[in-house]
C-alpha cells in the first residue's frame, strides 16, 4: 500500500446504519448516536439534535481512542475494545467497531451506563456485519472499481483557478 | 483514507502539517481560519499546552467547493513538532491523504528540519505508506526573515528528490509554480522526481493558500 487509499459510504449502508442506530436508541433510552471512523470523519448521526459542532466532535474522539489504544498497548493490552466518560448528567460510552469505526452513544441520567453498556454490545455485533460486508464488497471490487473522479481533471483544475 | 459519503455528498480528505517545532504549523491553520468564511469552516480545536505548544493536534474542516456534485471537505491537522511528542505525532498520520511539510528557513533551524523529515518518513513507512507515491508538498515559511537559509540548500537539505523507476514516468514534468523549473528531471544518468515547494511568511499569510490549495489539488487528483 502507498497511502491511505479511499472507502465509499453508501446510501443503503448509511440507511442500514442509522436503522441500527435507531434501534440502539430505543433500546437503550440513550439521546443520541454518533459513528465516526478512526480519522476522525463523521459517518452517520441518530437521535437528538447535536449542540455541538459534530466534525470537531468526531475528530476529537478519533484521536481519544487513538490514544486510548496506545495506552493499552503500554499496559500490555491488544486494545481498549470500549470507552466509558462519565459526566454529572452527560456521559458517553465509546466503542470499538471492526477496528475501522467508532460508536458514540450519549446519554444522561433517564438511563444507567449498565443498560447501555448492555445494548451498545449487542449493536456492535450488527454494525460490525455491516461494515465487514461493506469492505468486503469494496475489496473484492464491487463498490467503485474504478476512480471515484475518474475523468474529472478539468472541474478539478477550475476548481484550483488553474 | 480519503471517504466519499454519498449519503451527505461530501468527499472527506485528511491533510497533515507536519514539521520541526515552532516552524508555523499551526499558524498556518490560523491563517486558514481567519481568511475562509464562516460557511465554508467549522470549528478550530487546538489541543495545546499552556504556552501555546501544539501537544496533541490543532484541526480545522474547510470546504473547497464542489466536484461532480459532491462538496470537497478537508479536514486540516497539524501534529506537535517538539521531538518528544512522537507518539501523538504518528497518531495524527492515520489515514492521511496529503502532507504538507512545513520547514523552517532559518538556517540555524536545518538540522530540526532535517530530523523531522526523516522522523516524517519513518513514521509513514511505519504505516506503510510511501511519502514518495502520495501527494506531498514542501513548505518553506519565514522567508523575510534575514536569517532565512537560500531556497536552494534547503532543497537539496529537504526535497533532493526520489529516483524514478517506472520507465512511464521518466519523462520532464515542468514545476507550475515555478517557471523554467521541473519536478521530474534527469540527472546522473537517473531520473528524478521533487515534490512541490512554496515559500511563505505564515504569519503575514503569504504563501499559506498556495500552498493548501496545491496538496489538495493533488488529493483531489489522486482519485482521478
Amino acid at each position: 500500500m502507498t497511502g491511505a487509499g479511499s472507502w465509499s459510504l453508501g446510501e443503503q449502508d448509511h440507511h442500514r446504519i442509522t436503522e441500527h442506530l435507531n434501534d440502539l436508541l430505543r433500546e437503550s433510552n440513550a439521546r443520541c448516536a454518533l459513528l465516526v471512523d478512526r480519522t476522525g470523519q463523521l459517518l452517520a448521526h441518530a437521535g437528538d439534535q447535536l449542540q455541538f459542532d459534530p466534525t470537531a466532535f468526531a475528530s476529537l474522539t478519533a484521536a481519544d481512542f487513538s490514544a486510548n489504544d496506545q495506552l493499552a498497548k503500554m499496559i500490555g493490552e491488544p486494545e481498549f475494545a470500549s470507552l466509558f466518560h462519565q459526566g454529572e448528567k452527560e456521559s458517553m460510552y465509546l466503542a470499538d467497531i471492526a477496528r475501522r469505526v467508532i460508536l458514540v452513544v450519549l446519554f444522561d441520567q433517564r438511563t444507567t451506563v449498565g443498560l447501555v453498556r448492555l445494548r451498545v454490545r449487542q449493536a456492535v455485533g450488527d454494525l460490525v456485519r455491516v461494515f465487514d460486508e461493506m469492505f468486503q464488497r469494496g475489496a473484492s471490487g464491487q463498490q467503485a472499481a474504478r476512480p471515484f473522479l475518474e475523468g474529472a481533471d478539468d472541474e478539478i483544475d477550475k476548481l484550483f483557478g488553474d | 483514507m480519503s471517504m466519499i459519503n454519498y449519503a451527505s455528498r461530501e468527499i472527506n480528505c485528511k491533510l497533515v502539517y507536519y514539521g520541526p517545532g515552532l516552524g508555523g504549523k499551526t499558524t498556518n491553520l490560523e491563517h486558514i481560519y481567519g481568511k475562509v468564511q464562516p460557511d465554508m469552516r467549522g470549528k478550530m480545536v487546538s489541543l495545546a499546552t499552556e504556552t501555546e505548544r501544539t501537544l496533541f493536534f490543532d484541526f480545522l474542516p474547510v470546504d473547497l467547493g464542489t466536484v461532480r456534485g459532491f462538496k470537497t471537505r478537508f479536514h486540516l491537522y497539524t501534529v506537535p513538532g517538539q521531538v518528544y511528542y512522537n507518539a501523538s505525532r504518528k497518531l495524527i498520520l492515520k489515514g492521511v491523504d496529503g502532507i504538507v511539510f512545513v520547514a523552517d528557513s532559518q538556517i540555524e533551524r536545518m538540522e530540526a528540519n532535517i530530523e523531522s523529515m526523516q522522523n516524517l518518513y519513518d513514521n509513514m513507512a511505519q504505516y506503510g505508506y510511501d511519502l514518495t507515491k502520495i501527494p506531498f508538498v514542501v513548505q518553506y515559511n519565514k522567508r523575510d526573515l534575514p536569517n532565512a537559509a537560500p531556497i536552494k540548500d534547503l532543497q537539496s537539505n529537504l526535497n533532493p528528490g526520489w529516483p524514478v523507476e517506472d520507465t512511464a514516468k521518466q519523462r520532464e514534468v515542468p514545476d507550475q509554480y515555478h517557471p523554467g523549473d521541473l519536478l521530474v528531471y534527469e540527472a546522473d544518468g537517473g531520473w528524478v522526481e521533487r515534490a512541490p515547494y512554496f515559500e511563505s511568511v505564515a504569519v503575514s499569510g503569504d504563501g499559506v493558500f498556495d500552498t493548501l490549495k496545491a496538496v489538495a489539488k493533488l488529493v483531489l487528483k489522486s482519485l482521478s
